[in-house]
């Protein structure tokens, strides 16, 4: 078993060595990863865990990768991509361009459907989609734009559940297994790492969608990761976050306002 | 004698459940005494629907207060909290829910194990389980979790289940400590401390 101090160690280990600040994640999701990638790795003991994320550099990058979790999809709750289209994307339509980003966007399924939602409203060509995460090697996939195509047929009913009326496979090509996104989709997509533990702000946004990856910080983190995406974000900026996250009882709350339903907040000073 | 009592008091009763649980719950929210004094946290499996109808459902049949668990919520006595669909549901050492989108386990998010290992770690003896029908393996290895730490296990009697496979597995795998009916079940909780 893994005691609370060794974690703790390890985390210290991470930021003195390589700068990475893991200490207000949560706690129980990161044992359970950690436990997790021993097992996968048949790794003997605690302390040997130590010394290779401390001495290889190249384990340190997979132990990043492992303990965070990179689990996404197209279109996911697709009541949220229909309130886009619906309420978000026709007033955003009014601008003469627009700013998204997508923070901890992981392999880059979510940056994927939003191109497509602009795409569809005719907004693609004065976008630009700010893609980013922490891990460089899923920021690999997202420039790659290949998916499972196994994925393809729930992808799509989720599509036409948010709205959609094309024949969703005309948006990829289909070869040995993959899906490739078609390029015009990419072509404005921009990829960077950017860690929203200990980066800082870098441009102003029109909509700011960080879904699912607060759950894994502590409240205090939350709060000042929600701190950051309020300065990033213009007057009148939208904020979108996972269907179990919250702007209630952050410090940034009053200056926003719930739409509807989903959770999608307008910044209103 | 008495300290010892104290320390082991149930601060918290786990309810894991698939395929054929939901009806075990209507029948046994209304037999639960409004009154409990630990908090009661169920894992259902249920399909991917983001919808949030069942907890408004299930509080009808009880006083008690019945809400989806939050990220970052404190875990109090005295409520039932339902984990969302599509999410492991864990316990922080501060007594609080965190969420987690990782990989579906046993085929399932969230999955009873998950929920059940993270809170045996935290409540220790302080923790019952209990597992109702399904028809899946999910389930036994948070109930033997439990059991290690020195938590008590109840398994719902493969007899009266919906579906038997799930308990009937949690019971070939030495993992139930009390294999009871609904009623059962209900006297069980309602003379917990
Ligand atoms: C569960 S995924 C969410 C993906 C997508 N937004 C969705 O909802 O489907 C969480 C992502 O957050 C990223 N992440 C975790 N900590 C981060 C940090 N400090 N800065 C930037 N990204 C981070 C992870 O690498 C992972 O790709």
């Amino acid at each position: 078993m893994i005691e609370d101090e060794d974690i703790a160690i390890l985390l210290n280990d991470l930021f003195d060595i390589y700068g990475y600040d893991f200490t207000r994640y949560s706690k129980a999701s990161l044992k359970r990863r950690i436990i997790r990638l021993c097992a996968l790795d048949k790794i003997p003991s605690y302390a040997e865990l130590r010394y290779k994320v401390r001495t290889d550099e190249t384990y340190f990058k997979r132990f990043v990768e492992e303990i965070t979790v990179n689990v996404t999809e197209m279109f996911r709750d697709p009541s949220f991509y229909k309130s886009l289209r619906d309420d978000i994307l026709p007033v955003l339509g009014t601008k003469p361009f627009i700013r998204i980003w997508h923070a901890g966007c992981s392999t880059g399924e979510e940056v994927y459907s939003m191109a497509i939602l602009l795409k569809e409203a005719n907004l693609l060509r004065k976008s630009l989609l700010y893609a980013t995460d922490l891990n460089p090697s899923v920021l690999e996939k997202v420039r790659k734009g290949i998916f499972p195509l196994n994925q393809m047929k729930q992808y799509s009913e989720s599509y036409i559940a948010s709205g959609g009326i094309h024949d969703f496979s005309m948006y990829y090509t289909a070869n040995y297994g993959q899906a490739k996104f078609n390029r015009e989709l990419a072509e404005k997509i921009i990829i960077s790492t950017h860690n929203l533990v200990s980066d800082s702000s870098f441009n102003e946004f029109d909509l700011i969608l960080c879904r699912n990856v607060l759950i894994y910080f502590d409240k205090e983190l939350q709060d000042r990761v929600l701190k950051l995406f309020d300065e990033s974000l213009g007057t009148l900026g939208y904020l979108a976050l996972g269907t179990k996250e919250t702007l209630k009882f952050s410090a940034v709350q009053s200056k926003f306002k719930q739409l509807n339903r989903e959770k999608i907040w307008k910044k209103i000073i | 004698m008495e300290e010892n009592n104290l320390k082991n008091a149930c601060k918290a009763l786990l309810i894991g459940g698939s395929a054929g649980s939901l009806q075990v719950l209507f029948s046994l929210f209304p037999a639960i005494r409004p009154d409990f004094t630990f908090a009661v946290i169920i894992v259902l499996h249920r399909r991917n629907s983001g919808d949030s109808a069942l907890s408004e459902l299930l509080s009808t049949k009880t006083l008690a207060h019945t809400l989806e668990a939050e990220d970052k919520d404190p875990i109090l006595p005295g409520k039932f909290y339902l984990a969302p669909a599509d999410y492991h549901l864990l316990i922080e050492k501060n007594e609080t829910f965190s969420l987690d989108y990782s990989e579906k386990i046993n085929f399932s998010r969230p999955s009873i194990d998950v929920t059940f290992e993270s809170a045996a770690e935290i409540y220790g003896p302080s923790l019952v389980g209990m597992l109702l029908s399904g028809a899946n393996e999910d389930g036994t290895r948070g109930l033997l979790t439990i059991k290690k730490m020195g938590g008590k296990t109840v398994v719902q009697n493969p007899e009266t289940a919906q579906m038997p496979f799930m308990p009937q597995h949690a019971i070939s795998n030495h993992a139930a400590d009390y294999i009871h009916d609904i009623r059962e079940m209900a006297d069980f909780i309602n003379n917990l401390r």
